[in-house]
């Protein structure tokens, strides 16, 4: 039995990979650029589903069973509450609203005051900002992100233009909440929904004591879908029939509008992974070409076809993953830039161990198909043929 | 009378160009003993080179017998036949054909790496077998970095570092100039009187044949002359 060639065999496909050198490293940069773009791409993807990764296995939120626009009568919470199963409940209603200028854009929900936190323990903030939230019929409670990027402070004035709630509101800062984990969106508002109908009792009497959302606490996480069920039915046949379904499936359905283009973004990234795997083939069918000589030696020297297809592969997977791995290192800073930038857009932009992983797997797998036909070809190669390719 | 290491007989060869088949070797029968040193010689297209490559085993014939110590290579399948070659077969070729991105002393270690010895076993023999070419203040030297003369020593020392049955050269002066290519058939001829090695070369000069013991004249496919040098 041979002994197999180890380190010698390493240093060989390294000083091979180096041998062309200009070749080589415009192959690790259009490398570095695929998987970034790949990296950068995957998390833009990830990104639109933060909200829905971030979604409790315990809540439901219950809408009108038409459209979300049409909003239910407030007193269905008292009817929800009976339902059995249901821990307790709470409302969220969307605000729509501009800060100065449109291109602040960041969510706002009238939510109730009382128990909203208590349903959303991801939120965390200092018990005494919370008291002060709820005394306060202006007071708002603002997600650290929202509030570092405006640099808000305890206390500071907050001027919002409705846009479906027309005029300008004043809301005072009571509290901030960070983030339990980092799937948590914090870039959002909340603040009294009583506050918003007491407006509607002024200003639009017959949209008073009506709510968009409510969002529901299970007890038993596992019967989400019977509980869902038992409280569509309570109101079945009713003016404002429900249509109840777990958090993240309510969710999904505002991403399910954008699944064409998140199904374009997917695609575009496969593709750049294909393009550069076509350049890195290339690169190895120039390589091994030039070295059918050497491959001859080798295999006249008693080395078998197996130990030259694996040189091969050994260098093609060792330029890729240099690459993929440099690219790897290079998508966390640009994600960052980019997150910054995209702020209002993506709440959360983070590189996930899942994309990490995949902009791996794409170096590996542009490495191995980019070796199989030159490996396969140099395998193959008579001994002679390949010593007449001298002089 | 010393033993009989390589028989030929009968061999034949051809080459397929296109749809038509081109004769290479006709009937060709020859016996070398262990401990000789020969010259193929002919003009281009005469099989020589093809003659070498068979003995070498990187070639296989249409027809004959081919026996090297007593064993049919021509019966060996491919993985056999590279087996055979580690062991039995040191090749010096025209254009050196070393590894450029191995040093000297890698390079002369890359047979070993096919053997079981250990790296301080590999080591000491490397040294030994490049002390022995005159490259020991070499070894660390890229093959860009040694003149034609040096790296066709190197190529010496590769082919001899796993002491196989049979040296197979092809036109191993062809790319040298006239001082290096008379070191360098200087070194055949120690290593064949002085260490008994069977050295089996092809060249086209007739100055580079007289190293030689015996020169084997091939014509068109055929084996024409047989005679010892004086």
């Amino acid at each position: 039995m041979r002994r197999l060639p180890d380190v010698y065999y390493l240093k060989l496909i390294f000083k091979n990979v180096f041998r062309a050198k200009l070749r080589s490293s415009l192959t690790i940069i259009g490398l570095i650029i695929a998987i970034v773009a790949f990296g950068l791409l995957q998390t833009v993807v990830d990104a639109w589903f933060a909200g829905s990764n971030a979604a409790s296995a315990s809540r439901l939120v219950t809408r009108n069973a038409i459209s979300l626009v049409f909003p239910m009568p407030i007193y269905y919470r008292e009817r929800m509450r009976t339902v059995n199963g249901v821990k307790s409940v709470t409302l969220l209603n969307w605000f729509g609203g501009v800060y100065k200028e449109p291109k602040n854009f960041f969510p706002q929900f009238a939510v109730d005051h009382e128990n909203f936190f208590d349903l959303y323990p991801e939120f965390v903030m200092p018990a005494d900002q919370l008291i002060a939230f709820k005394r306060d019929r202006q007071g708002a409670a603002v997600g650290r992100k929202l509030a570092n990027e405006f640099g808000w402070k305890i206390g500071d004035t907050i001027p919002i233009r409705g846009t479906i709630f027309s005029g300008t509101w004043t809301f005072t800062l009571r509290a901030i909440f960070d983030a339990k984990d980092d799937t948590t969106i914090t870039r959002q508002m909340y603040f009294h929904w009583d506050y918003v109908n007491e407006w509607l009792k002024q200003k639009y009497p017959r949209r008073m004591e009506q709510i968009g959302t409510f969002v529901i606490e299970v007890d038993d996480p596992s019967r989400t879908a019977d509980i869902a069920k038992a409280i569509d039915a309570e109101f079945r046949n009713s003016l404002a029939e429900t249509l109840t379904e777990t958090e993240k499936s309510f969710q999904l359905g505002f991403i399910s509008q954008m699944e064409q283009i998140i199904l374009t973004i997917r695609i575009v990234s496969f593709v750049v992974i294909f393009i550069i795997m076509a350049v890195v083939a290339n690169t190895m069918a120039m390589t091994a070409r030039e070295r059918s000589t050497e491959y001859a030696t080798l295999k006249a020297l008693g080395f078998g076809p197996g130990f030259v297809a694996a040189l091969i592969f050994g260098e093609a997977l060792m330029l890729s993953l240099i690459g993929g791995v440099l690219g790897i290192l290079l998508t966390f800073p640009l994600a960052k830039g980019v997150g910054i930038i995209a702020a209002a857009v993506f709440a959360v932009f983070n590189v996930s161990q899942s994309t990490v992983l995949m902009q791996l797997a794409c170096a590996l797998v542009v490495g191995v198909v980019a070796a199989l036909v030159p490996g396969w070809r140099s395998a193959r190669v008579k001994i002679v043929d390949g010593l007449r390719h001298v002089g | 009378m010393p033993p009989l290491l390589v028989e030929i007989k009968h061999l034949v060869k051809s080459y397929t160009r296109g749809d038509q088949k081109v004769p290479v070797l006709h009937d060709i029968s020859l016996e070398i003993n262990r401990g000789d040193f020969i010259a193929l010689m002919g003009p281009s297209g005469s099989g020589k080179s093809t003659l070498l490559n068979l003995i070498a085993g990187i070639d296989k014939p249409d027809g004959g017998i081919l026996t090297v110590d007593g064993e049919d290579i021509t019966q060996l399948s491919e993985g056999e036949l590279a087996d055979w070659r580690a062991s039995n077969i040191g090749f010096i070729f025209q254009f050196y054909n070393l590894m450029p991105v191995l040093t000297a002393f890698e390079n002369v270690e890359l047979p070993l790496q096919l053997t079981n010895l250990s790296r301080a076993e590999r080591r000491q023999r490397v040294e030994m077998t490049l002390s022995l070419v005159g490259l020991a203040d070499r070894m660390e030297h890229y093959p860009n970095e040694l003149s034609g003369g040096q790296q066709q020593r190197v190529a010496i020392a590769r082919a001899i570092v796993t002491d196989p049955t049979i040296l197979v050269c092809d036109e191993p002066t062809g790319d040298l100039d006239k001082q290096s290519a008379s070191d360098v058939l200087g070194m055949l001829k120690r290593l064949n009187e002085e260490m008994g090695k069977t050295i089996i070369m092809v060249t086209h000069d007739a100055h580079a044949a007289e190293a030689a013991r015996r020169i084997v004249h091939l014509e068109k496919g055929e084996l024409i002359n047989d005679a010892a040098t004086a």
